[in-house]
């Protein structure tokens, strides 16, 4: 059996402990983040698991006033640029009513947070949380 | 394979209906069924899709109930389901089983009925087009993703936030110019005269996008009959020629990097005009999916109309106006015509077909276009499917 050796439940519970977990390619030696079956970048399925520094370029976000059913707004949602290499998605720790575009660029950690399950989800997610570097 | 034609389509009026899934569907399918001169017991299959319905109604397992409703017997019936992009891709199949020469008459449409769930749920259930391990865990929305590709397109391109904001202000002006214009559009009669103070001083949604920047949910249905070139030349003197089709997907946003380029998108695109043996500039009218503001520039890029960086700029110059040169979404677009997600496909075919035979409302006729595409989205850019339609058969 082609087991998985990083599933989603392997990178929350890696967040949990704040660190960012992915797997890095014996092939081509790209960084896959957060994790899949195969390389992301030459569709190697040989791999092993690697901890991500947990630092990276903010490429982009938003700032969410109107949110889906189980979520209080503001927030941002954002993407991250790692230094490994690989977008990962998380949500920017900084205050939503003061975040504008000049944000983008900025160097950010990876922290996490946590979202409790609810009837849509197939259990308790857990995502990055990026912060400002001092 | 086969040449393969439209003989039949039709949507309803678009907006907040009193009326179940699978009525909507038929209402549409029983007026294509009918302009086209066939009787439903020529119907060899049904293509049907739906996103939403087990949120909205309880209703799964469509497609049978859809062709039942309309007396279709029991013939083969296969729900679609691509998110947005569901009806297109249901088009999409139906002309290729058709140009197979596995059948001969199919009926092809979608259905949705999305004001049931209300803007919280809706949002939320929307938001399962995207990845729900990872980005749906970040309460990311789909104003959210274009609002996010509105950040990177200013940045790819060194373009003031506000000043592109502006530019793409001229999407929605148009979009609903045309939407006011349309009897069976959401808002007919409405909002023909936003202006971009308007526009860029609605309620916030996902920053920096606002609320004339975004589609409406709506309730709809519509329906194609698609046959083959030669049963549709016995029917009728105009028919509409599926002369490309295109069908791309993705995984999820964030592994796209840079998704002011989607690279389904651009296949998808390239593989519907490679089949018709046309390039971008042979396109005379345009359907595409207009979600947002910046999806409109996006998309217009992608299907390689616009070099990159340059669709709202050209937006905002009225080139993609009526009388431009790439008249888009002149049917009002997601934005003004209204977005009933598992119909939205096969409506945009539907307008198209009308604007090559010159059946378009008032205002809306662009002037004598032979060759038009639709294109439509799925998710962020997971699912990406494009139709080629022209009044002359495919160059072989």
């Amino acid at each position: 059996m082609a087991e998985y050796i990083l599933t989603a439940e392997d990178y929350y519970n890696g967040l949990r402990e704040n660190k960012l977990m992915g797997l890095k390619c014996k092939s081509c030696g790209a960084v896959t983040c957060p994790p899949m079956k195969v390389c992301d970048t030459c569709g190697s399925e040989d791999l092993e698991v690697v901890q991500l520094s947990g630092k990276g370029t903010l490429r982009t976000f938003t700032v969410s006033r109107v949110p889906p059913e189980g979520f209080e707004a503001p927030y941002c949602p954002c993407i991250v640029e790692t230094d490994e290499g690989p977008w990962v998605p998380g949500r920017l720790n900084v205050d939503a009513d003061a975040a504008t575009q000049d944000l983008i660029g900025k160097r950010v950690t990876a922290t996490h947070y946590v979202l409790p399950a609810d009837k849509y989800s197939a259990g308790e997610m857990v995502s990055a949380l990026w912060s400002l570097e001092e | 394979m086969r040449d393969v034609a439209i003989v039949g389509s039709s949507q309803t009026k678009f907006g907040k209906l009193p009326k179940s899934n699978v009525e909507l569907f038929a209402e549409a399918a029983i007026d294509a069924i009918n302009k086209s001169g066939l009787s439903q017991k020529d119907i060899e299959a049904l293509f049907l899709g739906t996103v939403f319905s087990d949120f909205e109604e309880g209703q799964v397992n469509m497609a049978g109930f859809g062709g039942a409703e309309i007396g279709l017997g029991n013939i083969p019936a296969t729900r679609f389901e691509g998110a947005c992009a569901s009806a297109t891709v249901a088009v999409r199949d139906a002309a290729m089983w058709v140009a197979s020469g596995q059948f001969d008459i199919v009926l092809a449409g979608g259905t949705e009925r999305a004001f049931t769930m209300g803007t919280p749920f809706a949002t939320r259930t929307f938001a399962m087009g995207g990845d729900a391990k990872y980005e749906a865990v970040t309460g990311n929305t789909f104003p959210g993703a274009f609002a996010m590709a509105a950040r990177l397109y200013a940045v790819n391109y060194d373009i003031p936030l506000d000043k592109l904001m502006e530019m793409l202000a001229s999407v929605t002006i148009k979009n609903h110019k045309y939407g006011a214009l349309n009897p069976l559009g959401q808002f007919y009669g409405k909002m023909g005269d936003l202006t971009v103070e308007k526009v860029l001083s609605g309620p916030r949604i996902a920053e920096p996008l606002g609320l004339y920047d975004c589609c409406p949910f709506s309730d709809g249905g519509s329906a194609v009959v698609i046959t083959t070139a030669e049963i549709a030349r016995e029917l009728t003197d105009t028919p509409v020629y599926i002369v490309g089709t295109g069908q791309g997907s993705a995984g999820a946003l964030f592994r796209q990097k840079d998704f002011t380029k989607p690279k389904s998108r651009v296949a998808s695109a390239r593989m519907a005009l490679k089949m018709a043996g046309l390039s971008p500039s042979d396109i005379d009218v345009i359907e595409l999916h207009d979600c947002f503001t910046p999806a409109e520039a996006i998309a217009l890029e992608a299907m390689g109309f616009y070099d990159w960086g340059t669709a709202a700029k050209a937006s905002d110059d009225g080139d993609t106006d009526i009388d431009g040169t790439y008249p888009t979404n002149i049917s009002g677009g997601l934005i003004g015509k209204g977005h009933p997600v598992g119909a939205t496909g096969a409506a945009q075919v539907h307008a198209i077909c009308e604007q090559l035979r010159g059946e378009m409302p008032q205002g809306m006729q662009v002037d004598g276009p032979e060759i038009g595409m639709t294109d439509t989205l799925g998710g962020d850019f997971g699912t990406i499917a494009h139709i080629v339609l022209s009044l002359s058969k495919r160059r072989k």
